[in-house]
């Protein structure tokens, strides 16, 4: 049997609108999520965990961060120094926050450290920053899920 | 003058959107790539000025610090958890070691209280795996009751760093 085809060759114009709907919510979701507070943060450190580690209420003044990584190298700007030559980068930001009219007293040393460094390290670290005129530090520890 | 609108049809307006539809996908694609999920963490303040004890204001009466000290093995691996001379229990130092502070320092948190003026002192092996440090750190700063956080002690120090 024959079948003839009785409509015309039209172009096929689909409907668009849904699809240009779910685009942009997911576009106005990923815009509502996307967070630029998670560059400081490296992964090659893999933080400690701590139930008591919560987000700081408001954010830091003058923050310096500083990675400990398990070798016991410092990331800092992108470079990789060992605990004995961080000292004159901490003068050189000394001097900048000094420039702008601040104090390094006020300024905070977060230290990003790793879970396997060694405690040592991690003080060595902050007898330079000490050495340097920092006073306040804040370590840095992974939010654990409770139980 | 009369200007006539000749040979002209109405037809409906058709908007084009292929260029639209390329630069939403192109941002969706941009988000998708950019996208990653961060695990919040938090900090724990640590005031240590660099100045001698006996540079400080001598008129606030200094209630000397309760010493905690952490012992390592070799490998980093812990050993011992004393407060003060007292040695906690090896199945769950650091539980012992809060309910010894909370002993101590009680919970009631108000101005004036030994929860604001106690300090502790964390005298570490320089091998120590930092993450004990930081149960440490955990066990004296607070605790979790009911999904709400009682602060304990947070002044908080590092005494010097002991040789290798």
């Amino acid at each position: 049997m024959r079948f003839r085809s009785r409509h015309s060759a039209a172009v096929a114009d689909g409907d668009m609108t849904p699809m240009i709907d779910m685009a942009f919510q997911l576009i106005a979701f990923f815009m509502v999520v996307i967070n630029f507070a998670g560059a400081n943060q490296d992964e090659r450190i893999h933080l400690p965990l701590s139930e008591l580690a919560k987000p700081p209420e408001a954010p830091f003044e003058l923050p310096i961060t500083l990675q400990l990584d398990a070798q016991g190298m410092v990331i800092v700007a992108g470079e990789m120094i060992p605990v004995a030559r961080v000292k004159p980068l901490l003068r050189r930001e000394r001097e900048f926050i000094e420039y702008r009219g601040g104090k390094p007293s006020e300024a905070t040393i977060i230290i990003r450290a790793d879970a396997r460094a060694r405690t040592g390290l991690v003080q060595e670290l902050i007898k330079a920053c000490q050495d340097t005129g920092y006073e306040k530090f804040a370590v840095a520890a992974k939010q654990q899920e409770e139980d | 003058m009369r200007i006539r609108n000749v040979g002209r049809r109405q037809e409906p307006i058709r908007l084009m959107m292929t260029p639209m539809i390329d630069i939403v996908f192109l941002l969706l694609i941009f988000f998708i790539m950019t996208f990653k999920i961060v695990s919040p963490e938090g900090d724990f303040n640590i005031r240590m000025p660099a100045e001698a004890p006996a540079a400080r204001d001598p008129g606030i009466l200094m209630i000397p610090p309760l010493k905690v000290r952490l012992t390592a093995d070799r490998n980093g691996g812990l050993t011992g958890v004393y407060l003060g001379e007292a040695r906690m229990a090896d199945a769950a130092p650091f539980e012992e070691l809060r309910e010894r502070i909370m002993q101590i320092v009680g919970d009631d948190a108000g101005p004036g209280s030994a929860v604001e003026d106690s300090e502790v002192e964390l005298d570490c092996d320089y091998n120590l795996r930092f993450e004990y440090a930081i149960d440490a750190i955990t066990a004296v700063s607070g605790k979790i009751r009911h999904g709400e956080i009682i602060k304990l002690i947070d002044k908080i120090r590092f005494a010097p760093p002991r040789s290798q």
